[in-house]
């Protein structure tokens, strides 16, 4: 528990080409900017990388994946071992290979969920500390659940129904070892009330505006205390302030304007993990 | 009585085989000696089943012995052995005896359980006995006397047969007289035992202030000890086979009868172990599922035909081990935990096993030393249920990395790292949803988990349920409404079966007062009448664990630790422990609460069982933790109550806060029991107003009237729900058909069903304080009504005095508000369920009386909607259809308007087939006082009952009673459970 959040690595992948064409997207409404979700990601990378000192494993990109970016998905790591999803959207199902031989590498054990009844996308997977929270949603169905259970049996996995978003974390995240990044929306609200139900611990929340903005990155890193990455003040000015209420925490604003166009969030880039 | 006690011990055996018709006959017509007398020749040595009932005084007194029987039987198989089927005879026989007979004759037994002294004769003795206690419990009984008498006669005969025995028979009637002059009422019983024990035995002292469990245990060991002669002849011993957490064996010979707890205290000095609470012993049942065995009761009742072989276990895990005082208590947490992890039952990853494995390593062999330590040392272990050599090796590893860690330190950090283990501490049992979908019931420290497969589905908090039942092969749950929600809830699970059902409320029932209470209800205290299973737990809750474990105050005990080997292993060198030193002091930390006092007060209950539903009412301290009311308190507030029957309340002038702490439920149905069983008719006696009180009522009054503006409103609302259930059963209240009906079922135990209210059954009720006994009887004839209070913790309470002030009939100091001016108002209490009223209360306001019916089907899930959710919906085969009647003037918006609560209280009281709960509030609002007063009345019958006659006296009843109030609404609520036919 006092792990939480004591990573050493991030695994991420390069951007295809065709994340801004091809990616899967819930909502079409404007176009991706591949400059500008080149820049964003980036800076997100150099975050990781050069301030806070990570060791970041770069996946090639694979243009035949054009969600390939979002690693997050592809794998639930907790202490030193990972699951493998099978991702809920056909198309993403290759992009754990890679995932898959980074972590060998890494030395993690390896669980493969490869049940085909079950699906899983590790958006939906919200670790506390303490225990998982899997959402059940269109990408994560309750037998994909039943194998991270299994797979992680120390800890309690409580399933949340996800009704509206596309993913568990599409509105919610944990922003300090005890704290939950809520959003505003009935959706959330409600799904957080099942989290408080099903839990023995006693989570305080931080309630934002903007749902996706509920999305942000803890980490606790040596020398630096709580770290989190969360939304900017450009695209959600009013959640930004309500995330720059946390004192004690070390805030790095990190645009993710583009990416939230194909669903993608600040957790979604990454895996990340101690060694 | 110890004396007595032995004497009827050994009599006891005799008894089961009596014929049922002779039973039958004999209760009625003749004292209840006779009977028991009569029918003992005829019984064969099967332990009564009545006794091991008698054991429990708080639980199973007045609950016939069919219901003692499920509990303390652990195999549900029908096909048991000839014993067993003679005692399921005897049960069914006692299905048709009148309640109070049952109740005598369980009393009866009672006493033998309790000191199982070697002589045979005095039947008659105990039936004495029981008299004394039914006497001295409830007052007036009214064959007490006699029968007495005739015992004592009796026993004197036999004394003079017996010419070894003359002496100790004399001196039980010494002692009985002298008990009775020394015990005045019924609360003195457990005084009296006590007294009892010390002419025997000189260390009684020490023992009194002990708990009365360890003192009965005692006690007929002690006098055994004294009879040398009787003991070879009549005691009969048995061997048990304890096994140890470290898996040896350790074999102790107890008598026949001898409870649960003597068995546990003798393993308990065995291992040396102060810190039981978190301990018990189990045994299997003959479809080989775990139960454990109740201190309060006789073994062989429980186990049935069972063998006497039981194992030592946690029962209750210490959320935080490192709280406990002792490292042997760690030590024994720590062994049961291996097995837990073992065996499978505690699932962990495979690092958790490594990691465990090797503190457990470093517990028992020290620093692991590279000669010694070759590469197998390990393999004797088990660590996992599959263990791998990979596992081995990373165990190995680990365990270089403990070098230095003592054996308690190393246990204490297997400790920390096993209670974060998300099932540590989970009792699972198998069960299904509503869909047949299996599913697991957790049952844990803080709640009830719901899982399927390895998934958490739902939880239930301790605090977020408000009852816990079980019927037939069913278990519920009723949830406290979400802030959303107006709605209670109830959800049902299917389990495997009846006993399975059972045993899973009372797990729950254990754990919720285990871990959330300060200390175990006191069913004497309590006067809430219990229907049905008794059971409720009477060890030490943590609380009191915590606190006797800070008074510790021993030289760190020796002990060696042996043991995570692999069992076979273990089981081979199991070192052999053979106690057969039978009168060994039981350990004097003992812990039950519950002494024979409790018998007293299960007047009424063996008819309530008649019934077959167990209804039991809680005293409101479950949530509040605090909550803890005294006898006085109780009293206090009967007396409070009868009161309000006189009079209506006057409008405190202002609210009083501190009242609130004062208040008290009491159950007004006191009185209401002494009366002797038959007595159809209980209402008649009230409780005569405290003179107190009114005069404090008075006072308050000018200031009411000081104020022009305050007009007090007085509304009543009468709620009558009923519950007819689709079972067989016989709808009559009457003793006898009930009987009829035990008789039937008496081999399946199908009916047997009980609730647990985790607090008040909160219905909010407003103001008034009215008497539910009057309501209750109408509907329960036959039944001796017990009136439950139960106080609302959440509710503040208002002194009694602001809510009795007035006469009831004579004088209105206020004024009558015309049934127009009643509002509607939401009664602000605290407490949780007062939002239910409301809810099941379809106010309208249009003219004249409105009726509006409706068919709910409750909403079981809160908290998942989804298709998953869904699936977990509850097995609740309930049709509910609520009717509202409501007097044209209501104010609908009355709701609306909170105004200030000044006064709050809820009464509520239980017959046989009724409970009704009285809720009063009094508000001000604005200039205006409005007292209110609701009544729920809840009839549960097998078959239909007449709603119209029912509702009709409840009116009535209610206008007699509150003649200056006027009955604004009247809501019948009836709920069918369909018939489900399962076992």
């Amino acid at each position: 528990m006092s792990d939480f959040g004591k990573y050493t690595h991030a695994i991420m992948r390069a951007m295809p080409a065709s994340l801004s064409t091809a990616a899967l997207r819930s909502d079409n409404v404007s176009p991706v900017d591949p400059l500008g979700v080149q820049r964003e990601f980036d800076h997100y990378v150099s975050v990781l990388r050069d301030r806070l000192g990570l060791q970041v494993v770069m996946l090639p990109a694979d243009e035949e994946l054009p969600d390939c970016v979002f690693v997050e998905d592809t794998a639930v790591v907790c202490g030193s071992t990972a699951l493998i999803t099978r991702p809920g959207a056909p198309s993403r199902r290759s992009e754990t290979v890679a995932m898959k031989g980074a972590l060998t590498e890494l030395g993690l054990n390896i669980v493969e969920m490869n049940d085909e009844l079950a699906t899983m996308d590790g958006g939906d997977v919200l670790f506390t500390g303490k225990e998982f929270f899997v959402g059940l949603s269109k990408r994560t169905n309750q037998r994909g659940a039943e194998i991270l259970a299994n797979t992680f049996k120390d800890y309690a996995v409580s399933t949340i129904p996800v009704e509206e978003g596309l993913h568990l974390k599409s509105f919610c995240s944990m922003a300090g070892p005890n704290l939950i990044a809520i959003g505003s929306s009935d959706a959330a609200q409600k799904a957080l009330k099942v989290i408080q139900q099903m839990s023995d611990c006693k989570y305080e929340k931080l309630t934002v505006p903007d749902d996706r903005a509920a999305n942000c990155v803890y980490m606790n890193l040596p020398g630096k205390g709580d770290v989190l990455l969360h939304c900017t003040p450009e695209v959600f000015p009013e959640s930004t302030k309500v995330f720059e209420r946390l004192k004690s925490h070390m805030l790095i604003p990190v645009s993710n304007q583009e990416k939230m166009k194909v669903d993608g969030a600040l957790t979604c880039l990454s895996v990340l993990l101690r060694i | 009585m110890t004396t007595e006690a032995g004497s009827e011990t050994d009599v006891k055996k005799e008894p089961e085989k009596v014929p049922e018709v002779e039973q039958q006959q004999e209760q009625e017509t003749v004292p209840p000696q006779t009977e028991e007398q009569s029918s003992k020749p005829a019984e064969s040595e099967a332990p009564p089943t009545a006794a091991a009932a008698a054991d429990q005084p708080q639980e199973e007194n007045q609950i016939a012995e069919p219901q003692s029987e499920p509990e303390a039987s652990a195999s549900p198989d029908p096909s048991s052995p000839p014993a067993a089927s003679a005692q399921k005879k005897e049960k069914g026989i006692s299905r048709f005896l009148p309640p109070w007979l049952k109740r005598q004759k369980s009393q009866s037994q009672e006493k033998p359980a309790e000191s199982p002294t070697p002589h045979t004769e005095p039947i008659e003795e105990k039936s004495v006995k029981e008299e004394d206690e039914e006497e001295k419990k409830s007052g007036d009984q009214p064959d007490g006397g006699a029968a007495e008498r005739t015992e004592e006669v009796e026993v004197k005969e036999e004394a003079q047969s017996r010419p070894q025995e003359e002496e100790q028979e004399k001196e039980e009637e010494e002692k009985e007289k002298e008990e009775e002059k020394s015990v005045g009422s019924a609360d003195t019983q457990p005084a009296r035992e006590e007294r009892e024990g010390e002419p025997e035995v000189k260390e009684s002292e020490e023992k009194k202030e002990e708990k009365k469990e360890q003192e009965q245990v005692i006690q007929p060991e002690e006098s055994a000890a004294l009879l040398p002669h009787k003991l070879s002849k009549k005691m009969k011993m048995v061997v048990c086979h304890v096994t140890l957490l470290d898996g040896s064996q350790f074999s102790c010979e107890v008598e026949k009868r001898a409870k649960g707890q003597y068995l546990f205290f003798e393993v308990c000095e065995h291992l040396n172990l102060v810190e039981k609470d978190y301990f018990a012993l189990s045994f299997k049942d003959n479809a080989e599922q775990r139960c454990w065995l109740d201190p309060t009761k006789e073994i062989k009742r429980q186990i049935r035909n069972s063998q006497w072989q039981f194992a030592f276990s946690v029962k209750f895990y210490p959320p935080d081990p490192s709280q406990l005082t002792e490292d042997l208590t760690r030590y024994l947490l720590c062994l049961q935990l291996r097995q837990d992890i073992a065996s499978g039952r505690l699932p962990c990853s495979f690092v958790t096993h490594a990691l465990l494995g090797s503190y457990a390593l470093q517990a028992e062999l020290g620093d692991q030393d590279p000669d010694e330590h070759r590469l197998d040392y390990i393999s004797d272990f088990q660590f996992a249920p599959n263990q791998t050599k990979e596992l081995e090796e990373k165990v190995m590893e680990l365990h270089k990395s403990h070098r230095g860690m003592t054996p308690a330190q190393a246990d204490a950090q297997f400790l920390e790292n096993a209670k974060k283990l998300s099932m540590y501490g989970v009792d699972l049992h198998h069960a299904k949803d509503s869909e047949g979908v299996d599913i697991m019931l957790g049952v844990c420290a803080n709640g009830l988990l719901i899982y399927k497969d390895r998934l958490r589905i739902n939880r239930f908090a301790w605090p977020k349920i408000l009852k816990i039942s079980y019927k037939r092969s069913n278990f519920y749950i009723k949830i406290r409404p979400g802030e959303a929600e107006q709605f209670e809830s109830t959800v049902g699970f299917k389990l495997p079966n009846h006993r399975a059902a059972k045993r899973v409320w009372k797990v729950c029932v254990e754990h919720h007062t285990f871990f959330r209470l300060t200390s175990p209800e006191q069913p004497t205290k309590s006067k809430f009448l219990t229907l049905g299973s008794k059971f409720r737990y009477s060890g030490r809750t943590q609380a009191q664990a915590r606190q006797a474990s800070t008074l510790i105050d021993r030289p760190t005990p020796y002990f060696q630790r042996t043991s995570s080997k692999r069992i076979s292993r273990s089981l081979d060198g199991a070192p052999m422990v053979n106690i057969s030193d039978y009168s060994r002091a039981v350990d004097s930390a003992a812990g039950g609460d519950n002494g024979p006092a409790l018998e007293l007060n299960s007047d009424s209950k063996s008819k309530l069982r008649v019934q077959g539903e167990n209804i039991y009412v809680r005293h409101s301290n479950l949530m509040l933790e605090d909550l803890d009311k005294t006898q006085e308190d109780v009293l206090k507030h009967q007396a409070s109550i009868s009161e309000l029957k006189r009079s209506f309340m006057e409008a405190a002038p202002e609210p009083r806060p501190s009242q609130w702490d004062k208040r008290l439920t009491g159950s007004p149905a006191t009185t209401l029991r002494l009366q002797a069983p038959g007595a159809p008719q209980i209402s008649s006696s009230l409780p005569e107003a405290d003179r107190r009180d009114a005069s404090k009522s008075t006072e308050v009054k000018p200031e009411v009237n000081g104020q022009p503006e305050v007009v007090e409103v007085v509304e009543e609302t009468v709620v009558i729900e009923e519950v007819v259930k689709a079972k067989p059963k016989s709808p009559t209240p009457e003793p006898e058909s009930a009987a009829q009906d035990r008789s039937l079922s008496s081999d399946s135990e199908s009916e047997d069903e009980a609730e647990y209210h985790a607090h008040t059954p909160s219905i909010s009720v407003q103001l008034i304080k009215e008497e539910p006994e009057e309501e209750l009887n109408q509907q329960a004839p036959p039944s001796e009504p017990e009136p439950i209070t139960e106080t609302e913790p959440a509710v503040p309470a208002p002194s009694a005095q602001t809510e009795e002030d007035e006469a009831p009939n004579g004088h209105s100091p206020i004024p009558e508000a015309p049934p127009t001016e009643t509002e509607e108002e939401e009664p602000h209490i605290v407490n949780g369920g007062v939002s239910r009223v409301e809810t099941e209360v379809i106010c309208c306001s249009e003219p004249p009386v409105v009726k509006t019916e409706m068919v709910t089907i409750s909403d079981t899930f809160a908290a998942q909607k989804t298709e998953i959710s869904t699936k977990e919906v509850p097995i609740v085969h309930t049709e509910t259809k609520t009717i509202t009647y409501e007097a044209a003037q209501l104010d609908g918006n009355g709701d609306g308007e909170p105004g200030v609560l000044m006064t709050a209280q809820t009464i509520t009281s239980e017959s046989l087939c009724t409970t009704t709960t009285t809720h009063i509030t009094k508000t001000l609002k604005g200039g205006l006082s409005e007292t209110r007063i609701e009544k729920r009345i809840v009839i549960t019958g097998d078959s239909d009952i007449d709603h119209d006659q029912a509702l009709a006296q409840a009116i009535k009843e209610a206008k007699e009673q509150h003649p200056d109030m006027s009955v604004t609404r009247v809501v019948v609520h009836k709920e069918t459970e369909l018939a489900e036919e399962d076992d």
